[in-house]
């Protein structure tokens, strides 16, 4: 596959695509495991919800 | 489930819990064969192989509008039906739609410079997106600026309304004003101007980054959500610390008060 005299240009299209939306994945999933984390610790300090259910329950 | 079932955040949780992993899995197999074809497609006879940039470009610059158009959509929850989960569907897709922005103005810039000879031009399309792009970004300075999130969710959702003009202005901006952007090829009247070999590419890969923004949006949602708990078990921790200090102060008093009754 040959991409001509502005390669350059398309390869720095697909990687800065690539880059933003492993940026985007990446502060999901750490802010999953950070919230996560949080309310762990809350729990674990004995503060749960009124319900008496885990904050990260789901049934 | 119904949709009034999803209107409990656990529920919620639970939904997104199951669907996520089939979702992310359907993503990236739709993306691997996007750019499979996309690396396959022919080159353009007049652009040559820069036409590759189109097959990222135009999905970005989609997902840059139908991202408000969501945010819109809940936006009306928010206002008007108070929909539990409204705001934060509608936060939770800011940045994911501030990135999607950002990318298809990068790109644009990119397959601007060796088609058009610049960069930049301020012609009513790439203008308008750019505000598109400072919008989102308001956006999401204004939930960050006020602690209360249903208080941000209001305000947050009369700017998302009042912002969504914009977005038939960035349609037709290419057929109201002199632009160097092209009019509409894909979705016109009269059927899409391009050619198979560039159209089949182009929808697998705008399909592929919808579902990519819907996998993303859905684990935006249950993070948003989940530090929701946080901050209302903060708040009930720092209540009852609050309220044992009321108690231990009364009692600390009553000793005072007892002391000196017996003195």
């Amino acid at each position: 596959m040959s991409l001509g005299p502005y390669a350059s240009f398309i390869v720095t299209s697909y990687a800065a695509a690539a880059v933003v939306v492993a940026i985007l994945i990446g502060w999901i999933v750490l802010d999953h495991r950070n919230q996560t984390q949080r309310l762990r610790e809350l729990e674990e300090r004995g503060i749960t919800r009124r319900s008496g259910r885990s904050a990260m329950d789901a049934p | 489930m119904t949709l009034i079932d999803l209107a409990n955040p656990t529920r919620f949780l639970a939904l997104t819990a199951r669907i996520l992993p089939w979702l992310a899995a359907a993503t990236v197999l739709l993306l691997a064969i996007g750019l499979y074809q996309a690396a396959l497609a022919p080159d353009d006879y007049q652009q040559g192989a820069t036409v590759k940039i189109m097959f990222i470009h135009v999905p970005n610059a989609w997902l840059s509008m139908f991202v408000w158009g969501v945010m819109s959509i809940a936006s009306l929850g928010t206002l008007v039906w108070r929909h539990p989960l409204a705001d934060v569907a509608a936060k939770a897709a800011a940045p994911i739609g501030a990135a999607f922005t950002f990318l298809a103005l990068l790109t644009g810039s990119l397959w601007g410079r060796p088609m058009w000879g610049t960069y930049w031009e301020w012609d009513a399309r790439l203008t308008s997106v750019l505000i598109l792009f400072l919008m989102y970004l308001g956006l999401m300075a204004l939930w960050r600026a006020v602690d209360d999130p249903s208080r941000a969710a209001r305000a947050a959702a009369v700017l998302t309304l009042v912002g969504a003009i914009n977005l038939p202005i960035i349609k037709f901006s290419v057929d109201w004003w002199n632009t160097l952007h092209q009019p509409a090829s894909v979705m016109r009247m009269g059927g899409s101007a391009l050619d198979k070999s560039f159209l089949i590419p182009l929808l697998v890969m705008a399909i592929a980054f919808t579902l990519l923004f819907v996998t993303l949006h859905l684990a935006a949602m249950r993070n948003e959500i989940l530090r929701r708990r946080v901050r209302s078990l903060q708040m009930m921790q720092a209540s009852r610390v609050a309220f044992s200090g009321d108690i231990g102060a009364g009692s600390r008093g009553q000793n005072a008060s007892n002391e000196v009754g017996a003195a």
